[in-house]
């Protein structure tokens, strides 16, 4: 009987430590497209994000149509012309943090990270690597990347009319901090 | 027996949850509101207001032409001899708040109007199947009164529409509009025309490309209130976006180019040839920063 009660709480004590999962609802992605006529901004506050620190799994969700612009007409276009926000409606990333062994959540510090996985916009799945770094302070675990895409690579399409107001390179930057999933 | 069983369930869970490689569904999907946007490229459709609107401290320029009827034949190059013309400005006080003036060449008519969205289509957390604005405009004709003898008041110049607008966007490629619509005219020629109008405008548009749509609007004007002789506005026409600019190229039986007008002055007929080719030009200028 006392054997079946510890093997319980060994059962339940297990199931804790491979849970371990930190997560975010409100992450920040933002983008900055720099061409020759016209520097755009948009920033996604809404982005949620979830890593495993055992396993090093790390996915990212963002819903294209929370990216908020300067201009009105820039969100719309962007929803309607560019990213085809109905058709599809999300973008994910599904990867891996290589080196998770190396953080130690328990102490205070700058982790360097190397990120791999595959990101989805628009339709279309690309394989992507970056760096990030983690900082881990007080038990919180701040994210933070940067990563450049080719727009052409997720099959958007840059009219040749706008091709100085639309840069074919877009910068993102990505910065999350995380909580501990319960 | 019954406690191992129950431990060995336990593992069995343990496992699932450990195998689960779909991380992101263990959060949970929070619902939001998500507004149906761009029902159609702009404010206007062709003539009609669509339920679109001006966003919050954007100014939108519009030029517009119509030129002469295509049954004027080669002497008058097929209309393009002649051009009316309307100079007009729309402002977004907010998203849902929007303020416009204009002048028009043809009766030399300023006009105004007020456009407030009272409902917004939406789907996921609120749902809400149709888009309605609330609109009002009143158009003021300078030209001189036809008959200098008797007693001009300055409040026969005037005339007033109010709009119900009222539109859902059925799928990415097509989008319909009603709206019945109430002109009120001061001054009439004729004690046999009413001096308030009453008529239902249907508008849709299918969406060709990314930046292309094919648009249509017809007013029916409910019978005898208007002298014989006027006619149902019908136009057909044909947007291109690109970035800040809307192209709006048409054919349509109205000359005016304002409610007043093209409600209940349209005289050409299409079985006739009484078409005019025309444009709309559209502009947009960001004149506020948003935060």
């Amino acid at each position: 009987m006392k054997k079946i009660g510890i093997c319980t709480l060994l059962v339940f004590v297990f199931l804790q430590i491979t849970a371990q999962k930190y997560y975010t609802k409100e992450g920040v992605i933002s983008f900055y497209s720099n061409a020759p006529l016209e520097k755009i901004t948009a920033t996604n506050t809404k982005a949620t994000s979830i890593f495993d620190m055992e396993t090093g799994a790390i996915e990212w969700a963002i819903l294209i149509k929370a990216f908020e612009f300067k201009k009105a007409l820039m969100e719309e276009h962007f929803n309607e012309n560019y990213l085809e926000s109905s058709k599809y409606p999300k973008s994910t990333f599904k990867g891996t943090i290589k080196n998770i062994q190396q953080i130690d959540f328990s102490k205070d510090g700058e982790y360097m990270t190397n990120i791999v996985g595959r990101l989805t916009i628009h339709g279309v799945e690309k394989e992507v690597s970056t760096e990030a770094k983690f900082t881990v302070s007080n038990g919180k675990i701040i994210g933070q990347s940067e990563l450049t895409v080719l727009v052409a690579d997720y099959n958007i399409d840059i009219p040749a009319l706008v091709r100085d107001n639309i840069a074919k390179e877009v910068l993102i930057n990505i910065e999350a901090s995380y909580e501990l999933l319960r | 027996m019954k406690y191992t069983l129950i431990i060995f369930l336990l593992c069995i869970g343990s496992i699932q949850v450990h195998a689960q490689d779909d991380l992101l569904s263990l959060l949970e999907d929070e619902e939001i509101v998500n507004y149906t946007i761009a029902s159609f490229k702009t404010n206007r459709i062709i003539n009609l207001h669509s339920i679109e609107h001006t966003g919050a401290g954007v100014l939108d320029v519009k030029i517009s032409h119509r030129f002469g009827f295509i049954s004027g034949g080669i002497s008058e190059l097929f209309g393009l001899d002649q051009a009316s013309i309307r100079i007009g400005g729309d402002f977004g006080i907010t998203d849902r708040f929007m303020v416009g003036f204009g002048r028009s060449s043809f009766e030399k008519t300023i006009d105004g109007f007020l456009k407030y969205k009272i409902l917004r289509q939406s789907s996921g957390k609120r749902k809400m199947p149709f888009t309605a604005s609330i609109f009002a405009s009143s158009a003021i004709k300078t030209t001189r009164f036809q008959d200098p003898d008797r007693e001009n008041l300055f409040s026969s110049r005037m005339y007033y529409t109010y709009q119900l607008l009222m539109g859902r966007k059925f799928s990415e490629g097509f989008s319909f509009q009603l709206s019945p619509t109430l002109v009120h005219r001061n001054l009439v020629k004729t004690s046999s025309e009413s001096n308030d109008v009453f008529a239902l405008a249907a508008a849709g548009r299918i969406k060709l490309s990314r930046r292309t749509s094919l648009n249509a609007e017809y007013i029916y004007v409910l019978p005898d209130q208007l002298a014989p002789g006027f006619k149902n506005s019908l136009s057909v026409g044909f947007d291109i976006e690109t970035g800040g600019h809307v192209f709006q190229l048409h054919f349509t039986n109205s000359t005016s180019m304002i409610e007043k007008g093209f409600v209940t002055e349209t005289t050409g007929d299409w079985a006739d040839g009484d078409i005019h080719f025309g444009f709309n030009v559209s502009r947009v200028f960001s004149l506020k920063k948003s935060e």
